[in-house]
């Protein structure tokens, strides 16, 4: 897809950018101009790659390490982009985890480790973040849902949950933030072709492939596509929407 | 400007009163008009004065003059 540097010096947050949907959103973002600190857990594990993104796309993408559960690490995260440039003007919420299991078998303690990363975490995150952008007047934030938060699905009651959550915390911050020009979305995937999902959807939902009306699972820039028209100014009066990103996907 | 004449200025704006009427007695309790947009306003403004973020349960108990003070403290600004 030719750029159009649509994102030109936007300062932009993407978390879980180790892998999959998350590495796709920083090399789109990279790739239409935008500044980019790429969060990751594991401290050195993503440096190269930002330095060959940074080179390839003419732009700067930061390695930022720090696990989005920890409050302390997150407003330290916040306060150093802050410092760095004095702005942030999207904010992408892709960290996530995600669980298989039927009903009688949810384990409470992952349930709530899942709640804390997919929901109280990305809770905190949109809290700091806002108060930056609040100032400026101006951001987006882009929270990563599910189609399984739209839908349901049988065998992922406790992750659609937290997706389920992501929709409504999604309406919710939208509302309480527009007077200060921030949008608010989130994106629904269906299945996604990443390293993890493929693995898995060999393993166990090979079948489900008839659910998919468009017939293949999705290409993790597919996802990082519509990131970039929710972080550009292509957008600016969306917000407080649940984008689905499926290919007519229905379980 | 000292930084207490910079905390007065900021409450004075906030709250659109005299300094002269600042004193540990001005809190949520005694003063009208201060709700939790107001606490909102003068947290923000309170963090642009000195250039600090808080944490939310400081943010929550920022409810009076005096304890606003100690709370700013805890940022490293010195009255």
């Amino acid at each position: 897809m030719k750029s159009h540097r649509i994102l030109e010096g936007k300062i932009c947050l993407v978390t879980g950018t180790n892998r999959g949907i998350g590495q796709s959103i920083v090399e789109r973002y990279a790739e239409e101009g935008a500044i980019v600190f790429a969060n990751a857990r594991k401290e050195g594990s993503i440096d190269e790659w930002a330095q060959t993104c940074s080179e390839k796309y003419n732009t700067t993408v930061i390695p930022l390490y720090f696990d989005i559960t920890d409050a302390v690490a997150c407003k330290e995260a916040i306060l150093k982009i802050k410092a760095d440039y004095g702005r942030i003007d999207v904010l992408v919420n892709n960290a996530g985890m995600v669980t298989y299991e039927l009903l009688p078998m949810i384990d409470f303690n992952q349930l709530r480790t899942m709640f804390d990363i997919n929901v109280i975490a990305m809770i905190q995150l949109v809290q700091l973040a806002s108060r930056v952008m609040s100032r400026q007047k101006s951001g987006s934030i882009i929270n990563m849902s599910s189609i399984v938060g739209v839908q349901g699905v049988k065998g992922q009651l406790g992750y659609s949950a937290t997706k389920g959550a992501v929709i409504s915390l999604t309406k919710s911050a939208a509302k309480e933030l527009i007077e200060h020009n921030i949008r608010v979305n989130a994106i629904a995937p269906g299945m996604v072709g990443t390293e993890r999902f493929t693995q898995v959807f060999e393993e166990k939902f090979k079948d489900k492939i008839t659910n998919i009306g468009i017939g293949r699972l999705a290409e993790p820039n597919e996802i990082a596509n519509v990131c970039v028209f929710l972080a550009s100014d292509l957008s600016t009066y969306v917000t407080g929407q649940i984008i689905g990103v499926d290919g007519s996907t229905s379980f | 400007m000292s930084v207490l004449e910079n905390y007065n200025t900021v409450f004075s704006s906030v709250f659109n009163v005299d300094v002269s009427v600042l004193s540990d007695d001005f809190s949520s309790t005694s003063v009208d008009n201060w709700d939790s947009i107001t606490q909102l306003s003068l947290v923000t403004a309170m963090e642009d004065a000195f250039d600090i973020m808080l944490d939310p349960e400081d943010i929550l108990n920022f409810k009076s003059y005096a304890v606003g003070k100690e709370i700013v403290a805890k940022y490293g600004v010195t009255f």
